[in-house]
């Protein structure tokens, strides 16, 4: 299986296209992380449970992705600076149909 | 002031099970944690959650963890300064360390360990322009005392288990509980949710949503919110106090200050020798510090624990000799004068 590359916008706005497996059965959320592109304590603080919107991320691609579940709806209907593209990273596992996807990672808070 | 052996900065589970581990070695602890209840995260973000890679534990919920971690060092009889945020570590001239909190209680010991997990809780404060000027004045982000609001008009605002919990507990003894959420669901458990619903029901409690928290009103302190619905309608309501409760955010804080070497937000430390910051006699323990190859496990934060109690006895005493003991050996003998050991074996000849 091939790696595929994802675009990540970092909180200071810069831009890194990188590298995700699509067979550690990673998320998103874990793919910042391992590519270091946000401060360790500020991102993933639950641990990837939605539950503490502190991966929250922006959508910036067309990709159509799945229904935000109920729990990651919870979450966001608590969380601050929310758009109708906001997603937590968590929940977004990474798959073949997000090639090229485009994300932000919204402002820490 | 409040002098132990060992002080432990954080009272998740690696901070509770170095309790029972500096025990064994006759050292006494005291744990000062930010939150007003032992636990850390497991307590405050996913008690109900299950945890599989605890050894011997092919599934234990995070609040059920805590819950066996004090029971295991309950014998060890441990302090507790709770609801209070360690701001400053400055060492003695008698080579102790002295730690006050920001409610200014004071706490000597020669040793310190931070088992600080993520940093210290800090609550996650709504986007409201002047919400910092009532803090203290009608603004409250943790409630420590249920009885501060009786006979008050409180209004809270999440859909968590806290705003849930807390609209409960407090709509027996406040004049007026309204909680106003974003949505109409609610994220919190179940009988949480069945229980705010009734209480509806008798007027109990006045629930506002979806809807959010606008604008504060007050002159000195918080006289009314005005509250916007999501069809644009506006409620202005008189209120003694407002309680947001969306959440904790775990930073580093005052620990960043204290000369510790910092790496990655974590408390970089010797991890060949003993878990020993570069500060000697302070150590740091569980996810709050760093090392190559290091996994924020709470599994590794118990052995750091074991560790970290084997240097700490020798910095406490130098010139004494001894040796690992094994608790099905030695049994565990408590401060409380409580001695657990195994049964001796029944020797019976078979003729």
């Amino acid at each position: 299986m091939t790696d595929i590359n994802i675009t990540i916008i970092d909180r200071l706005g810069v831009k890194h296209t990188v590298l995700a497996p699509l067979d550690m059965s990673m998320n998103i959320m874990e793919l910042i992380k391992s590519y270091e592109l946000a401060d360790d304590a500020s991102i993933g603080v639950c641990g990837g449970m939605a539950m503490c919107a502190s991966c929250q991320c922006y959508i910036e691609s067309s990709h159509v992705l799945d229904d935000r579940s109920d729990e990651e709806e919870a979450m966001l209907s608590e969380a601050f600076y929310v758009k109708n593209s906001s997603r937590l990273s968590c929940q977004i596992p990474i798959t073949i149909g997000l090639k090229n996807l485009i994300i932000r990672i919204a402002p820490e808070y | 002031m409040i002098k132990t052996d060992i002080l432990i900065i954080g009272s998740g589970p690696v901070g509770l099970f170095a309790v029972f581990e500096a025990g064994l070695l006759q050292m006494k602890c005291h744990l000062i944690d930010v939150l007003p209840k032992v636990g850390g995260q497991c307590s405050e973000i996913y008690p109900k959650k299950p945890i599989y890679d605890i050894p011997a534990h092919p599934e234990i919920l995070a609040d059920d963890l805590i819950n066996k971690l004090m029971k295991q060092c309950e014998q060890f009889q441990p302090g507790f300064t709770l609801g209070e945020r360690a701001m400053t570590l400055e060492k003695l001239e008698n080579n102790s360390f002295l730690v006050i909190t920001d409610k200014g209680t004071e706490h000597n010991a020669p040793i310190v360990v931070i088992a600080g997990g993520l940093g210290s809780f800090e609550p996650r404060k709504p986007l409201i322009e002047n919400i910092n000027k009532f803090e203290g004045n009608g603004i409250e982000y943790f409630i420590k005392e249920p009885k501060d609001f009786t006979n008050k008009n409180v209004v809270l605002a999440g859909g968590g288990d806290s705003a849930l919990d807390w609209a409960i507990e407090l709509s027996s003894i406040a004049s007026s509980i309204t909680l106003v959420h974003r949505r109409n669901e609610f994220r919190g458990a179940l009988d949480s949710v069945e229980k705010v619903q009734k209480l509806k029901d008798l007027n109990k409690i006045n629930l506002i949503t979806p809807a959010e928290v606008h604008e504060l009103i007050g002159e000195e302190s918080l006289e009314s919110v005005i509250i916007k619905k999501s069809d644009g309608s506006t409620i202005d309501l008189k209120t003694d106090f407002f309680i947001p409760l969306f959440g904790l955010s775990p930073k580093l804080g005052p620990i960043s200050n204290w000369g510790l070497d910092i790496e990655k937000n974590a408390i970089k430390v010797n991890n060949s020798l003993d878990y020993q910051t570069n500060i000697p006699g302070v150590f740091a323990i569980g996810d709050v510090n760093t090392y190559p190859g290091k996994l924020k496990l709470i599994l590794c934060g118990f052995h750091e624990a074991a560790m970290m109690c084997q240097s700490a006895f020798k910095i406490l005493n130098p010139n004494k000799k001894f040796l690992l003991k094994y608790t099905t050996v030695s049994g565990v003998k408590g401060f409380d004068g409580s001695h657990k050991q195994a049964p001796k074996s029944v020797v019976k000849t078979i003729s």
